[in-house]
């Protein structure tokens, strides 16, 4: 092979992320000038605020690193609890301890999960600001327990499971390399190098629509956009994808919340 | 959001204070639909007034495209640890809100 | 005048104790109001005699900092530096918005003149910055290309 063509394959073999975005300018000033802080300010009032027939808080609730703890608590999910025996993800755990610390019944707490520009959820509220509590440290999501590793597998195989009317998979969109919807890149979230950069970004800002968008609206988006039925809140089939992504996404440093167009 | 809670923190930099407002509003245009297709009328800030120590350094006239939660940067002179700054805001409904806070 | 603007102006120190008694003439009269006539104009011609500031001078010592492509028309952060000596204001102005006029900024004793906002584009479009220094007005253009509009929502 000469030397002429084996540059030109290293350089087509180049990913599409060593190219700087035209966007990036944007996106950095975009993201000093967010208005992301007053969701983390609202995330504190309800996480300090008695609710529910138990006219509890919710600064007891375990996100994993212990009851109360927020440091690091993000990064680390989902993963396995023992009290509920499943994995969770943030938002699940949430609600979780939305029924069981404050007395909320799921139908109750669950009524107004998703939100828009002029009433957020309580659940984007909060997780603004349980998702800064976890700014710097790296995505360490549970990897080790049995459940954790099933999570992991079913996610994996639901990422590239064909279904709904469209026949379509997470992959029909992220699959394939150098794609976009729009003006908006789709990134290959099967692979580690765009996996991260992108689980290193949410909860976000989403200017487009002046709303806070979370991990959870997202994969319920993406399977409205998919055809697909809508999924559950907090789902073993969300959760499951939600960690398949996050430890895809391992070792990454976490910069959210964050925007997104 | 509808109009809410305003947030701000002032800096010191290199020979001036920089003060960070986040401002919950909606800042509608008068061109929008909502979901039922009716036009949400005009709704945003008009004027912004900013104190030092209780003295107006500066104000501020706003048009509704100003993008929706504003935040704004401003800088004032020099600036101590411990002085107090004063943000208010009046909309073209009428409706107001100011916050305080010292500089760090 | 409406009660809560008369408020408004109390709290802000701007009435004067022995108008408060509500009378309208005098009210009228006073420096924080909105300029109708530049807020309202819908050409940048229109815009900058409302502000009084028509054939302003170009000048270089307006600096204004914003991404040469924006994600999203919604919101476009703009910083804004005005390095002309003994700067009194700054406005702001998106040439293709349907009301080009975003803002006015009047610099008192100890603020400096420096703003840094977001804006909305509808397309793209130059940033228009007018600055009122000694007396005079200055300007300075930026563009911004837009690849999403962000007005109608």
């Amino acid at each position: 092979m000469n030397l002429k063509l084996a540059l030109v394959l290293l350089l087509a073999a180049a990913p599409a992320l060593a190219q700087q975005s035209p966007y990036a300018e944007y996106q950095r000033m975009a993201l000093e000038n967010a208005p992301v802080e007053l969701f983390e300010q609202g995330g504190e009032d309800l996480w300090k605020k008695r609710q529910g027939p138990k006219n509890a808080s919710l600064e007891q609730c375990d996100l994993g690193q212990g009851p109360g703890v927020l440091k690091g608590a993000y990064a680390g999910l989902p993963r396995y609890f023992a009290d509920a025996d499943r994995v969770m993800d943030l938002e699940s755990r949430l609600l979780y301890c939305m029924t069981t610390l404050q007395g909320r019944s799921r139908e109750a707490a669950t009524k107004r999960v998703f939100g828009n520009a002029d009433t957020p959820s309580e659940m984007e509220y909060l997780s603004a600001y349980i998702a800064r509590q976890s700014n710097g440290m790296k995505i360490a999501p549970g990897r080790t327990h049995p459940k954790e590793r099933a999570a992991y597998e079913l996610g994996q195989k639901l990422f590239f499971h064909r279904a709904g009317t469209w026949d379509f998979s997470c992959a029909s969109c992220h699959g394939e390399e150098g794609k976009r919807i729009r003006m908006s890149d789709l990134p290959v979230l099967s692979k580690p190098q765009y996996a991260r950069p992108l689980m290193a970004t949410w909860p976000a800002y989403r200017v487009s629509t002046s709303s806070f968008v979370t991990l959870q609206w997202r994969m319920n988006d993406c399977y409205r956009q998919m055809r697909m039925p809508e999924p559950l809140f907090g789902s073993e089939t969300t959760v499951a994808l939600i960690a398949f992504l996050m430890a895809t996404a391992e070792g990454e440093p976490y910069r959210g919340p964050a925007i997104k167009r | 959001m509808a109009a809410g809670p305003m947030r701000m923190r002032a800096t010191q930099g290199a020979g001036f204070t920089d003060i960070r407002v986040l401002m919950t509003h909606p800042m509608e245009t008068g061109q929008r639909k909502d979901a039922e297709g009716k036009i949400v009328p005009l709704h945003f800030i008009q004027n912004v007034t900013v104190k030092l120590n209780g003295k107006v350094v500066l104000e501020a006239e706003t048009s509704q495209a100003v993008s929706r939660n504003p935040v704004f940067s401003f800088r004032i002179k020099g600036g101590a640890k411990g002085d107090k700054i004063e943000v208010s805001w009046l909309d073209n409904k009428g409706e107001s809100t100011s916050t305080e806070s010292a500089v760090a | 005048m409406s009660q809560q603007r008369r408020q408004f102006l109390r709290r802000t120190g701007v009435l004067a104790a022995g108008l408060v008694a509500g009378l309208c003439k005098p009210l009228l009269a006073l420096a924080a109001s909105w300029n109708k006539d530049a807020f309202g104009a819908k050409t940048v011609a229109d815009t900058l005699k409302g502000l009084g500031a028509t054939g302003a001078a170009t000048s270089m010592a307006i600096v204004i900092e914003a991404p040469q492509i924006a994600e999203n028309g919604a919101v476009v952060p703009v910083e804004v530096t005005s390095n002309l000596p003994g700067t009194t204001s700054i406005a702001v102005l998106v040439e293709k918005n349907p009301f080009p006029l975003a803002g006015k900024f009047d610099f008192m004793e100890g603020a400096l003149p420096y703003v840094k906002l977001n804006v909305k584009m509808g397309e793209t479009a130059d940033l228009r910055v007018v600055a009122w220094a000694g007396g005079k007005t200055f300007t300075a253009t930026k563009e911004v290309k837009v690849t999403i509009g962000g007005c109608g929502g």
